[in-house]
């Protein structure tokens, strides 16, 4: 009846899931067998059949009141229970950062790296998801996790898991949100730490195979670099890329350089070094946030840019 | 059945026919300004029923696009406004009057002995109310359609396109015909009750019409002010729900749920009060614990009001918040728990007659208890984080509005139908109806647990492959639920073309509507009726069938 168990709050809440199931089935025995074999015992034969006259039972009546009613209060302190362990975030937690808005799921790591709708984690360890929506209400629902927490536009929300089994796992919107909302899926992929480490240092296994020219195509997109530069020479914040590779640059101090691949990693990781004449100092400082094989896909796809 | 002094005329017997409020001024334009109740609760029983096949409708086009993952019949946008009308129909225009707009309209007055409603004038008020909030909800569909879901979450629907602010204002309108059918059966119980009929001498059915009466009146002004806010919202952007000005859009869920969840009361518990006349009548035995089934329906009534925030255990209220609405959720299924276990002991050694109405009746005891059971798992924090907003809730409402109150209305409806038209109807279609439907209704449902407790979400347009057996079972569930209401509905309507054969108490039902001749005079009663025995006193009962 239930998904696979992926987390370790899983288990508990299945248990208390199965209990309530017995518990529903034990009960429904007792009442639909009474009704169906009443219904068929006392069956009316003809007409004039007299019944007896049994207004009450106050003893009866009391035991089918305070039996459900103590049944009830374990299931409400039970549920309690489970619910605190399931929602309190533990202190030791990582924490991913996710923005929903329609219709995709934005994580970003603590070393600043972002990933949309796929999510990668290491297996047995906590991890707390801290959510804000950039629109309307959405809601994190990992099935087989257990865990379900609405997504607020105006509020962070928070849930948290620790992943048991390595393996993906299907992450959906529960809280309905419009057009897309029964394909804002994601998924995120528990890793062994080996697994994990390899991802830290060179993000998710297909970019990994990703040719160096589109890595940098999709960092420039995805990254926020188009905001600030342009690839057909027209002027924003930054200068365009267009054509730059091998040019050689003016500066605000005066100096200028040849603009190769040393110098654009300089300018990823140190931009404030050196400023372009006629610009200001508003790169942001990349280093640490982008990795390795990521920084090549960028000079390839400057060098590119004809 | 009780024992009636009636002067001026008899009542048992071959009585001499009297001219029935049917045969009195004929002609629709008489009916159209009537003010007897019993012509009201026709006309709303019309309309309640043209409204429940225009929702059916809606119903099954969701199921059969939910055939395949991905598009079958219609689009995404386009599902989204087909489910939400289909909520939006079921609740507001059909279960929420049906049982007592319709039915109550017709019996209670009956029940208590009374020539009409307190206040006639102000009934069929509700009912021109009730036909111009249906009338702007259809054109709403016609003017850009809806597609918010029944529950107007903001801030989708503050922002969404659509023809949202008419729909919210035709909610406000129905909400003004709940209020005054209320406040009519509230001072209709206080007032015209006959002589000797004391409190504890009121049929069941009044009890639980008078506690539906009591959310009607206290909680709908609530609705009502929540649609005036969420209009004002999305007219002139006030910012009461908008986070961008400083707003809260859970804010909106609370002012929601505070209407909406004692109206689930509204729609059960005069379900409720049908079960409670059938199940005496077709045992024809005494009501088992007359006191526990009353005052069960008044604590309902009471502890409703304080359960609204189980709807949000996932909306990152407190858990403090979380904890209380949990507890409460759970002392409100004790009262409905004990009504079921003394329905089930009123069967305990009666002679118990398998007529159309008992076996909806039965069906009835089946499902709700499942609808309730299912209830646990929901009021249940732990496992409520998982199953909140799948088809597990789905299926579990369905279970209490359909299996629940759906069906005890088909009972009653089959139960009240020789009184309502003076025919009887074929019990052959009647029992293949009660059969069909709790078959369709099974199959429906019970797939849409199982689908939500592995991870399917509720408002899905498409879904992963490993769903698709369970959604196609359910979707030929749905058809053969489908003809079973149709045959419920064609056996009524062929009892018409019959000529009146009902006599005045075919079931030997022993509360007093079933005095009045079949169907009853304009004024109800010919001489005033006076009760001397408690209702379901069956050891006065005359030999029946
Ligand atoms: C907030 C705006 C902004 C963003 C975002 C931004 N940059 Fe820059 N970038 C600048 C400015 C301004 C300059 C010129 C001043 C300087 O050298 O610091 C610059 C300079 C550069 C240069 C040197 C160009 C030259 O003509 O000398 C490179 C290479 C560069 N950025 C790469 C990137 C990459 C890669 C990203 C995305 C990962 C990025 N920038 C994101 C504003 C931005
Ligand atoms: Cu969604
Ligand atoms: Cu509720």
């Amino acid at each position: 009846m239930l998904p696979r168990q992926g987390s370790t709050i899983a288990g508990p809440m299945d248990d208390l899931y199965m209990f309530i199931f017995w518990l529903s089935v034990v009960f429904f025995i007792i009442i639909a067998g009474q009704v169906v074999w009443f219904g068929m015992k006392y069956r009316r034969r003809g007409p004039g059949e007299k019944t007896p006259h049994i207004t009450h039972h106050l003893n009866l009546e009391l035991a089918w009141s305070i039996i459900p009613l103590l049944l009830c209060i374990v299931l409400f302190f039970w549920g309690f229970d489970g619910y605190m362990k399931a929602t309190v975030v533990p202190g030791d937690a990582m924490e991913i950062q996710v923005r929903a808005k329609r219709w995709q799921w934005e994580f970003e790591y603590p070393d600043g790296i972002r990933a949309l709708n796929d999510l990668y984690i290491p297996v047995n360890k906590k991890i707390r998801m801290v959510m804000i929506s950039d629109d309307v209400l959405h809601s994190f629902w990992v099935p087989e996790f257990r865990v379900k927490m609405d997504v607020l536009p105006n509020r962070y929300t928070d849930v948290w898991f620790e992943s048991t089994i390595p393996g993906t796992y299907n992450l959906t919107c529960t809280e309905y949100c419009g057009k897309g909302h029964s394909t804002m899926r994601g998924s995120i992929k528990v890793l062994t730490p080996v697994e994990y480490e390899d991802f830290v240092k060179e993000g998710p296994p297909e970019l990994k195979n990703m040719p160096l020219r589109e890595l940098g195509e999709l960092v420039y997109k995805s990254r926020g670099c188009e905001s600030c530069h342009s690839l057909d020479g027209s002027r924003r914040d930054g200068p365009s890329w267009k054509g730059i590779f091998g040019k050689t640059e003016k500066f605000t101090d005066g100096t200028s350089a040849v603009v190769d691949e040393n110098y654009i990693r300089e300018s990823l990781m140190n931009p404030h070094s050196k400023i372009v004449a006629t610009y200001e100092a508003v790169m942001p400082v990349y280093k640490g946030l982008l990795r390795d094989r990521e920084v090549l896909g960028v000079i390839e796809y400057i060098k590119s840019l004809k | 059945m009780a024992d009636v002094k009636t002067t001026g005329a008899h009542v048992h017997g071959e009585a001499a026919h009297h001219a029935s409020y049917l045969e009195e001024n004929k002609g629709i334009m008489n009916w159209l300004v009537t003010y007897d109740h019993k012509r009201i609760g026709l006309m709303y029983l019309w309309s309640v029923l043209l409204m429940f096949l225009v929702g059916g409708l809606f119903a099954l086009l969701v199921r059969l696009e939910l055939l395949t993952p991905g598009e079958d019949l219609m689009n995404a946008e386009t599902y989204n406004r087909v489910f939400t009308l289909h909520g939006a129909i079921m609740v507001f225009l059909f279960i929420i009057p049906a049982v007592p707009a319709s039915l109550g309209n017709f019996v209670l007055p009956l029940m208590l002995g009374a020539k009409d409603v307190a206040f006639p004038k102000l009934n069929l008020a509700s009912y021109y109310i009730y036909v111009v909030g249906a009338i702007m909800a259809i054109l709403s569909i016609v003017l850009g359609g809806v597609d918010t879901g029944w529950t107007f979450y903001t801030p989708y629907s503050t922002s969404t396109a659509g023809a949202v602010t008419l729909m919210t204002l035709s909610v406000f309108v129905l909400g003004f015909s709940s209020i005054f059918t209320g406040l009519n059966f509230i001072a209709t119980i206080h007032t015209l009750r006959a002589p000797g009929m004391s409190w504890y001498n009121l049929p069941l059915f009044v009890w639980g019409t008078y506690a539906t009466s009591v959310i009607q009146v206290m909680a709908t002004p609530v609705l009502g002010i929540t649609t005036v806010l969420l209009v004002m919202e999305r007219v002139f952007q006030v910012g009461i729900f908008d986070a961008r000005l400083g707003g809260d859009p859970v804010l909106f869920q609370h002012f929601f749920w505070f209407y909406s969840h004692p109206a689930v009361y509204i729609m059960i518990l005069p379900g409720m009060a049908i079960i409670s006349e059938l199940i005496p009548t077709f045992s024809k035995k005494t009501i088992f614990g007359y006191r526990g089934i009353a005052f069960s329906s008044i604590a309902i009534a009471l502890v409703s009001f304080l359960v609204w925030a189980h709807h949000m255990f996932t909306s990152g209220q407190s858990p403090l918040t979380n904890a209380i609405f949990s507890f409460l959720t759970f002392l409100v299924a004790i009262p409905s728990g004990i009504k079921v276990f003394n329905w089930t002991a009123t069967m305990y050694r009666g002679s118990i007659s398998l007529k159309t109405p008992m076996l909806y009746a039965m069906s009835f005891l089946l499902l709700f208890t499942i609808g309730g059971l299912t209830g646990l798992f929901l009021g249940t924090l732990a496992t409520d984080i998982h199953l909140h907003d799948t088809y597990f809730v789905v299926a579990h409402f369905h279970y209490v509005m359909m299996g629940g109150t759906v069906i005890a209305f088909i009972g009653g409806l089959f139960y009240w139908w020789p009184k309502m038209v003076g025919r009887m109807y074929s019990e052959k279609g009647g029992a293949l109806s009660a059969i069909l439907v709790f078959i369709g209704f099974n199959a429906t449902f019970l797939p849409q647990f199982i689908m939500g407790s592995r991870g399917m979400p509720r408002r899905y347009f498409t879904y992963l492959d490993q769903f698709q057996p369970l959604h196609q079972f359910s979707t030929v569930g749905a058809e053969i639920l489908g003809a079973g209401i149709l045959v419920a509905i064609l056996t009524l309507v062929a009892s018409l073309r019959k000529k009146p054969d009902a006599i005045a108490n075919p079931w030997g039902g022993s509360t007093l509507e079933w005095e009045a001749q079949s169907p009853p005079v304009t004024h109800n009663f010919v001489g005033t009726p006076v009760l001397e025995h408690a209702p379901y006193d069956y050891r006065h009962a005359k030999v029946e069938g």
